[in-house]
């Protein structure tokens, strides 16, 4: 595959080997190279390297407008991307010093939680899949093709949709779709006890996951965890409930936890999550309010487009936006929200100027994965993929 | 919120009390705390964060670099802590000298490994005490440190399979037109100005 690494030992016996794992396997999850260190089938040591998707996106970052800065964010976490953009936005209003309509905080919570379960259906059918078990993976893809399409509708675009702004969100719902999201809501529960009835009682399955990676609440706390990898140890920390951002103060759902914090565990929660999810969900559309979706200050929000053909100030600003963009008030902060991977913060240093002069992201995969080598030791060889598949891990966010 | 900010302001207090001489200066702006320590104390400053029971911060988050070419002090390392216990979030800053060794945290929180590796590869900021500091995010055998503000955004070097050769090959970057970084920054907008007139009001 590719060049020895310097950091691999010389034989000691017959037994010990070392071997080189990805970055081209389809159980790495995308471009993880594991060096292992092997003791016949167990692993002694296993050291991850990383990098092989790294973009520079902190350094691009620096180098636009907040605006532009949008998009990236995206391309972070592929699988959940306008959970990121929240994160950001968010960081920039409370820099900004607004706060985005009571409409849109709804969409954003809304569309939130279908990002959560568009990643989570992702992470548990492939992990299934890593582990043997093909079809939910051919279910679960279906149902995602529904919330990719609500996507679509609301934003142009099925993954990178650019959609939540700083201000509230760049368009408000086409007609129709809360009945259709509603629709989903109905039928959604089905793939799950589908999924549930091939998945949770399985021998196989529970062979291949009970008892393996098992991570306890303090570890799982030293090691930086988040999320649901976190919940499963039995730790019950959610951001939407301990520090909540826009209207997920007012929604009412409950927070699965996990026991021993194994793989299976792990499956168990995001399976609960899914259903919790749709609960909000409900809410969200029950409760959406009508009003604007972004901020009236066209200084940092673009004017209507029908202004603009009768209104000369409209025109300037929006000219101004597109080209300077709008400017932030010296200052930092760290805002966080609660991914579907765990907690994913922004850390933006603004200098007064139109560009980021530092914008630091913190992924969730990142201190996931740092753990792997806690988790896998001991452990077989065939194991290490299903406790890759249980971390969720994705390397757009991981490598940025 | 009234309550989580006086949560704040005793932590604030009783960090002021137990290692006044240490902070240089802090700050509560936005519902954030923030503590910038000089880099000799950061390891009894972060001792103190794990286990005074009014922090009890578990959790190290995130680690980032900051550069500021023209500090004398050139980088920042910022360390974000979270208590779960008092639902809390301490930032804590610390000012370095270009080469200046920081003590690493990777004996209290195991996860500062790989943070420390970042700081290291993107900054060049070294921390003494690492068990590992190799480079994480950029390409083997890889110079520089491209987060700097005085690294070009697009850097030195490219790459390419070379077809004759047989493997890739590594080339200064040659563009055929330079990237055009386009300063729209106009003097007399926004809420830069803005803020500059109300102070020079003051």
């Amino acid at each position: 595959m590719t060049e020895t690494p310097s950091s691999a030992l010389p034989l000691k016996n017959n037994e010990q080997y070392t071997l080189n794992f990805g970055p081209q396997h389809p159980a790495a999850h995308g471009v993880l190279r594991l060096v292992l260190e092997l003791d016949g089938e167990v692993i002694e040591r296993a050291d991850p390297h990383i990098g092989f998707l790294h973009r520079g996106t902190e350094k691009l970052i620096e180098h636009k407008t907040y605006t532009q800065a949008i998009p990236y964010f995206d391309r972070l976490d592929y699988v959940s991307p306008m959970c990121q953009e929240h994160a950001f936005a968010l960081a920039v209003e409370k820099l900004l010093g607004i706060s985005a309509p009571l409409r849109a905080q709804y969409i954003r919570v809304l569309f939130s939680e279908i990002t959560r379960i568009l990643n989570h259906i992702l992470n548990v059918t492939t992990f299934a899949l890593d582990v043997g078990a093909m079809t939910p993976f051919l279910w679960g893809f279906e149902e995602r093709e529904i919330l990719l399409g609500f996507y679509e509708r609301v934003s142009g675009a099925r993954f990178h949709a650019n959609y939540f702004r700083p201000g509230g969100v760049s368009l408000d719902l086409p007609k129709g779709l809360l009945e259709d999201i509603l629709d989903f809501v109905k039928k959604f529960p089905k793939f799950l006890e589908d999924t549930e009835n091939v998945l949770t009682e399985n021998r196989i399955f529970k062979g291949r996951t009970v008892d393996i990676g098992c991570i306890n609440g303090t570890d799982a706390l030293q090691w930086g965890f988040s999320g649901p990898n976190l919940r499963a140890s039995g730790v019950p920390w959610d951001l939407r409930k301990s520090q909540p951002y826009d209207v997920y103060e007012s929604m009412i759902f409950d927070v699965p936890i996990g026991e021993k914090g194994d793989c299976y565990d792990r499956y168990l929660v995001r399976m609960e999550e899914m259903r919790q999810s749709l609960r909000i969900i409900d809410q969200c559309v029950q409760e959406m309010p009508e009003g604007p979706v972004m901020v009236e200050n066209h200084k940092i929000t673009p004017p209507k487009r029908a202004d603009m053909k009768v209104d000369m100030a409209s025109m300037i600003q929006h000219f101004k936006l597109y080209s300077e963009g709008y400017h932030v008030l010296p200052g930092e902060t760290y805002t966080v929200v609660e991914a579907p991977k765990g907690e994913f913060g922004v850390f933006l240093i603004s200098d007064g100027t139109n560009k980021p002069y530092r914008c630091k992201i913190r992924a969730p995969g990142f201190a996931a994965l740092q753990a792997t080598n806690f988790l896998s030791k001991g452990h077989m060889i065939a194991d290490l993929t299903a406790i890759i598949g249980s971390l969720d891990i994705v390397f757009g966010e991981i490598d940025r | 919120m009234d309550s989580k900010n006086s949560q704040y302001q005793t932590l604030l207090a009783s960090l002021q009390e137990n290692w006044g001489q240490n902070i240089l200066e802090s700050s509560f702006e936005k519902e954030e705390l923030s503590v910038r320590v000089t880099a000799e104390s950061l390891l009894s400053s972060v001792v103190f964060l794990k286990e005074n029971p009014n922090c009890l911060c578990q959790c190290l988050m995130d680690i980032a670099g900051v550069d500021y070419p023209e500090r004398e002090r050139r980088f920042d390392v910022v360390y974000q802590f979270l208590s779960l216990k008092h639902n809390l979030r301490v930032r804590l800053k610390v000012g370095v000298f270009e080469n200046e060794i920081v003590p690493s945290l990777t004996e209290f929180y195991p996860s500062a490994n790989w943070w420390e590796r970042e700081v290291w590869d993107l900054y060049g900021v070294p921390f003494g005490g690492h068990p590992d500091l190799r480079r994480i995010l950029t390409d083997y055998g890889f110079e520089n440190h491209p987060l700097r503000k005085d690294f070009p955004l697009t850097g030195f070097l490219e790459v390419r399979y070379d077809e004759v050769q047989k493997r890739v090959v590594y080339e200064p970057v040659k563009l055929d037109q330079a990237y055009r970084d386009f300063d729209f920054l106009s003097p007399w907008e926004g809420p830069l100005a803005q803020a500059s007139a109300e102070r020079e009001l003051k």
